[in-house]
């Protein structure tokens, strides 16, 4: 085949790079320029994006003898991942960037590039597996799964999928990829990992949309809709937050209050009691699935599903469904008919806890990723039958 | 390296000495040094005083922006004048002058004014002359202009420009680093300041370069130290030097003729070139300045074409076309490696899409026609499938 490697300039695309070329196939070498104002050196643990980073790419890819390019997508970049991370947040969301960055960079402005300049697929340094399925191609975990990285692919698509390798989904650890790194004569073999989002090069998240985006003051409101105190801007808060409030009345309870939710229309920050942190059913209208599931997703599904990058997979049930009026909420995009409804299952399972909208839950079947969606609205685990019984217009909590 | 000056750097690079130091060896090392920069210098139309050897073409041009900027700045002082000297850089200079003068504009509070150019990429006479009269040529530290572009090929009309600065009494630099060799160059019929120039572009080593100063000039030193030269200091590079001379031999050969029927040949390769893109791919634009009339007046470097082609990412095609075997350029590269939108092309108003989609070709007098023909059987695939690939 004729691939693409991304290199990234970290251990484990220059890795799948060399394992591509040892596997026989005509590979090329493309460093992705991210940024139109790349930082010279590496600094924290940024993990690509600086010229050091690019010119690691570089030199493993003179290493390994293959033809390397850098192109740039730092426009492409800049409005589908930057400005939607400012967007999200501003809209009272917690996205992950690197998530967008698969959906909407490397797996799609760079992947259609490669296929229009007539490669047949996109190697990168992930670590997953792809499998042929009696219904396609299917993404599953990686078989080490401390390190698996299906979480931030579970954007792919089915025809993204088609044209995806993953040259490290079977390597057992880190720890052997750095190992077999040295033993190639790779000179990153040692280079840290990345950790944080890589355009906010100190990790200090708040600080830098800050630089980016107005606080405009606003009330904090309980969940009757009380006014106990004023923010500062909502972008300020997270869910799950207890310091910081500010708020001058004690419950009447005299329980610490927590930040359940943001409303960014109305922007108001709703707190509460830890009890009401602890999210039994989460839904979400914009999602996708990773290939055919194969059954009709109308039916109640078991399954578990999964919050964030490195949070357990938690079980579950979960169905596509109408959105009904009154579950619609300040987060649910206006043109969205459905929504994917899933039900933590509390027989086996506790809540889940910090749940913001924005963020992406991954649905799994044992180790095969079924699909994603964004997070729309977190209900607590009290208010479940309520609403079902009922279906009167609870607002939803978030 | 073409052999003989390969030849000639190899065989002085096993000399001794430091052509500064006074015993035996360094004598015999400053007399290469000197008798390789009389030969520079002959080649180039100025006295061997006026040569000043520096680490390359972006070295020979810093020096000219910089040192004139902070000698103008010196006199201000002198006079104690509040005044702020003016830079006035034609806009599609190369990147070390530009970077230069913006790094003096940012650093230095120096006060900088880009001079428009034509559609073809050529810095008009009456544009200098407007800009020196609004400006006040007294306040001008220096006028900087290309002799050929190096991304467009187009020839700037040097010998006007210069008089211009001349008689306003405005000090002027020409960056002839892309010139060089494909243009006889005569530093003291042109009558500019100072003319940088760069050994690596006419087969002589990466790292070796000079800057003509007319003897008024007197620009402050970018490196300070020894003062082994006029205007840097250094130990100098003998065997720089030595090969800098035999390739500025090579260039321009052992006569007129034989510079003549050099160009002769790379024009022919150049025309075959742009008939056969035309032919390719018929709604590819050349850029930069173009005339099939008589050579004598040729407006364009022998061995530069530059064609944008619509609908097409520039990096896309340099990709294909290296995979077919033909090795192109997109303008010019940052540091990352990132093609970059070309600054020369939206300075000649072309639109940046268009300009996305740029390249360019250069050839020397080893290029064959059947390189030629095989690119030109390469760009019509290359280019739907670029199409294809799009603007990403």
């Amino acid at each position: 085949m004729k691939i693409l490697a991304a290199m990234s300039g970290g251990v484990d695309s220059a890795v799948a790079a060399a394992r591509a070329v040892e596997a026989g196939h005509e590979v090329v070498g493309v460093h992705l320029a991210l940024s139109r104002m790349p930082g010279t050196l590496r600094t924290g643990s940024r993990g690509c994006c600086t010229l050091e980073d690019s010119m690691d790419a570089r030199r493993v890819a003179g290493l390994l003898e293959i033809p390397f390019y850098v192109w740039d997508f730092s426009e492409r970049f800049k409005e589908d991942v930057v400005d939607d991370f400012i967007a999200e947040y501003a809209a009272g969301r917690t996205p992950n960037p690197c998530l967008r960055c698969n959906e909407k960079i490397k797996f799609a402005a760079l992947l259609d590039k490669a296929i229009a300049l007539g490669f047949d697929a996109v190697a990168t340094g992930h670590y997953a597996t792809v499998i042929d399925g009696p219904n396609g191609r299917e993404l599953h975990r990686a078989s080490a799964w401390a390190k698996d990285q299906s979480y931030v692919l579970g954007v792919l698509t089915a025809e993204q999928l088609a044209h995806c390798y993953f040259p490290l989904g079977d390597t057992p650890s880190k720890d052997l990829v750095r190992a077999e790194a040295a033993e190639r004569g790779i000179q990153v073999a040692q280079k840290p990992d990345s950790h944080d989002i890589c355009f906010i090069p100190d990790g200090d998240t708040r600080g830098w949309l800050d630089e980016r985006l107005d606080r405009v003051p606003g009330d904090i409101v309980d969940e009757a809709g009380a006014v106990l105190g004023e923010h500062d801007g909502a972008l300020g808060y997270t869910v799950g937050q207890r310091r910081g409030l500010a708020i001058g009345r004690p419950a009447s309870d005299g329980k610490p209050r927590y930040v359940l939710s943001i409303r960014p229309v109305s922007n108001q920050v709703v707190v509460g009691p830890k009890e009401h942190l602890a999210i039994s059913r989460i839904a979400g209208g914009r999602y996708s699935l990773t290939g055919e599931p194969g059954f009709d997703l109308a039916d109640p599904f078991a399954c578990e599903v999964q919050i964030r990058a490195h949070a357990d997979p938690v079980p579950a049930v979960a169905s596509l469904r109408e959105i009904f009026d009154e579950d619609r909420t300040e987060q649910h995009r206006a043109g969205a008919t459905h929504e994917i409804v899933v039900d933590v299952d509390l027989e086996h399972a506790e809540p889940l806890i910090g749940v913001a909208p924005g963020q992406s839950a991954v649905l799994y079947i044992g180790t095969r990723v079924l699909g994603q969606f964004t997070i729309d609205r977190a209900i607590t685990a009290g208010d479940i039958d309520a609403a079902e019984r009922q279906r009167v217009a609870i607002e939803s909590l978030v | 390296m073409p052999a003989p000056v390969l030849e000639a750097y190899t065989e002085a690079l096993h000399l001794l000495g430091n052509p500064a130091s006074t015993h035996a060896h360094g004598q015999f090392a400053s007399e290469q040094l000197e008798a390789a920069r009389e030969r520079i210098a002959r080649r180039l139309g100025a006295h061997p005083a006026l040569v000043t050897l520096t680490g390359g073409g972006t070295e020979s041009i810093n020096l000219a922006i910089k040192g004139f900027y902070w000698a103008a700045v010196r006199r201000a002082n002198a006079r104690k004048s509040a005044e702020t000297p003016v830079l006035l850089i034609a806009a599609g200079e190369h990147h070390a002058t530009i970077e230069a003068a913006e790094w003096l504009r940012d650093a230095q509070g120096a006060k900088l004014r880009l001079l428009p150019l034509d559609s073809e990429g050529v810095l008009q006479p009456e544009t200098l002359r407007a800009a020196i009269t609004e400006i006040g040529a007294s306040r001008i530290a220096l006028v900087s202009f290309l002799w050929a572009n190096n991304e467009v090929g187009s020839l700037q009309p040097v010998a006007e420009l210069a008089a211009i600065a001349r008689e306003a009494g405005v000090p002027s630099h020409v960056d002839a680093v892309a010139a060089l060799g494909q243009v006889a160059i005569d530093f003291g019929a042109v009558g500019v300041d100072a003319l940088s120039v760069s050994a690596h572009k006419i087969g002589g080593p990466v790292g070796v370069g000079a800057l003509l100063i007319a003897r008024g000039a007197t620009p402050e030193a970018l490196v300070h130290g020894g003062s082994q030269q006029r205007a840097r200091s250094g130990t100098q590079n003998v065997a720089g030097a030595v090969a800098f001379a035999a390739a500025l031999d090579h260039a321009y050969g052992a006569s007129d003729d034989e510079f003549a029927a050099k160009l002769a040949r790379l024009r022919a390769m150049r025309e075959r070139l742009i008939s056969g893109v035309r032919r390719a791919v018929p709604d590819a634009v050349l850029r930069g300045a173009h005339a099939s009339g008589s050579e004598a007046a040729d407006p364009r470097l022998a061995g530069n074409a530059h064609f944008t082609f619509p609908g097409c990412q520039g990096d896309s095609l340099v990709f294909l076309l290296d995979a077919a075997g033909v090795s192109a350029s997109v303008g010019s590269a940052c540091q990352a490696g990132v093609a970059e939108v070309s600054h020369v092309l939206l300075a000649m108003g072309v639109a940046e899409q268009e300009a996305r989609g740029s390249l360019r070709f250069t050839f020397s007098p080893a290029t064959s026609e059947a390189e030629i023909d095989a690119l030109v059987e390469a760009l019509p695939n290359a280019v739907a499938r670029a199409r294809t690939a799009g603007l990403a």
